[in-house]
């Protein structure tokens, strides 16, 4: 078995029928499970007081936002070298899903600097690209919209999506680039001694595997709307033509 | 049942109220978009199987 199967969109239909239910369900007990132990069972932090209970929507959200992109961006690859329409479809229907975590990042982190740093926003290197990222969401879900054959869409969105690729990276990274501005470094890493404390760190855990499934579940049952859309629009074409 | 937040209150309730209700309303967008595209072309084909 090989994963080009998949290219099928009756095959994909049928596999993520089956599983979609289950994905949805686990998300929802991690969602609310991670977020229920995060606002109600952790302690505030002895400097940021409250504030903290943020980062379990925050941090979760904001990886995702970064990582859908990522995924549009192996879709958009696999559209460009292989032409299998599936994967041109699974990146539009990934895009809102996207763009909606950026904005919950977004929003959060504005949420929480304005206690902390004393200001709602600021052009720092993390944020700014950040916003960027939410534009080229914005701008890619428009390019979609407005161009009428689907092929040339997914041609002119996947390249979109490689120059995007830039913002997605220094979203990520722009800390470790420019080393200032108001947004810290990465809360979460390998390293102990960099790391969040631990009554912190698994509830956080929860609601990134929330946010993951909650994107996968989202996704699966969007590419299948756009691959039945798809085939609505060439049925119709076909009928009109007859 | 909410624990004290103090004068934080606003910030992490408005990010939990902001984000839930962003993320209920992309799910109902997603699950109703998703039927409607469902029903709009099982009418399509069945109009179609009607007509040869």
């Amino acid at each position: 078995m090989s994963i080009w199967e998949y290219a099928n969109p009756v095959k994909f239909i049928r596999t993520t029928d089956l599983v979609l239910p289950w994905i949805a369900a686990a998300a929802v007990i991690c969602l609310v499970g991670g977020l229920c132990w995060g606002f109600f069972f952790t302690p505030d932090d002895y400097r940021q007081g409250s504030t903290v209970k943020i980062f379990y929507i925050h941090v979760p959200a904001a990886m995702m936002a970064i990582n859908a992109w990522a995924m549009m961006l192996i879709a958009s690859l696999i559209w460009i070298v292989r032409r299998h329409h599936v994967s041109a479809l699974a990146a539009r229907a990934a895009a809102p899903v996207g763009a909606t975590f950026t904005v919950i990042a977004l929003a959060t982190g504005a949420l929480w600097g304005q206690p902390m740093w004393g200001t709602w926003w600021a052009w720092d290197p993390r944020l700014t690209s950040f916003l960027v990222l939410f534009l080229f969401y914005l701008g890619y879900m428009a390019l979609w919209s407005a161009i009428e054959n689907d092929d040339t869409a997914a041609d002119l969105t996947s390249i979109l999506c490689l120059v995007g690729s830039v913002f997605a990276i220094l979203s990520r990274y722009a800390v470790l680039f420019w080393n200032q501005g108001l947004h810290q470094g990465a809360s979460l890493s390998m390293d102990a001694e960099e790391n969040v404390a631990d009554v912190f760190w698994y509830p956080t855990l929860m609601c990134i595997a929330g946010f993951v499934l909650l994107f996968v579940a989202l996704v699966f049952l969007r590419t299948q709307t756009e691959i039945r859309a798809r085939r609505a629009r060439a049925l119709l074409t076909r009928e009109r033509l007859t | 049942m909410i624990p004290d937040l103090g004068k934080y209150a606003f910030a992490v309730l408005t990010s939990y109220g902001l984000s839930l209700g962003l993320l209920f309303a992309l799910v109902g967008v997603s699950v109703a978009r998703a039927r409607r595209v469902k029903a709009e072309l099982a009418k399509i084909e069945q109009r179609l199987k009607h007509h040869g």
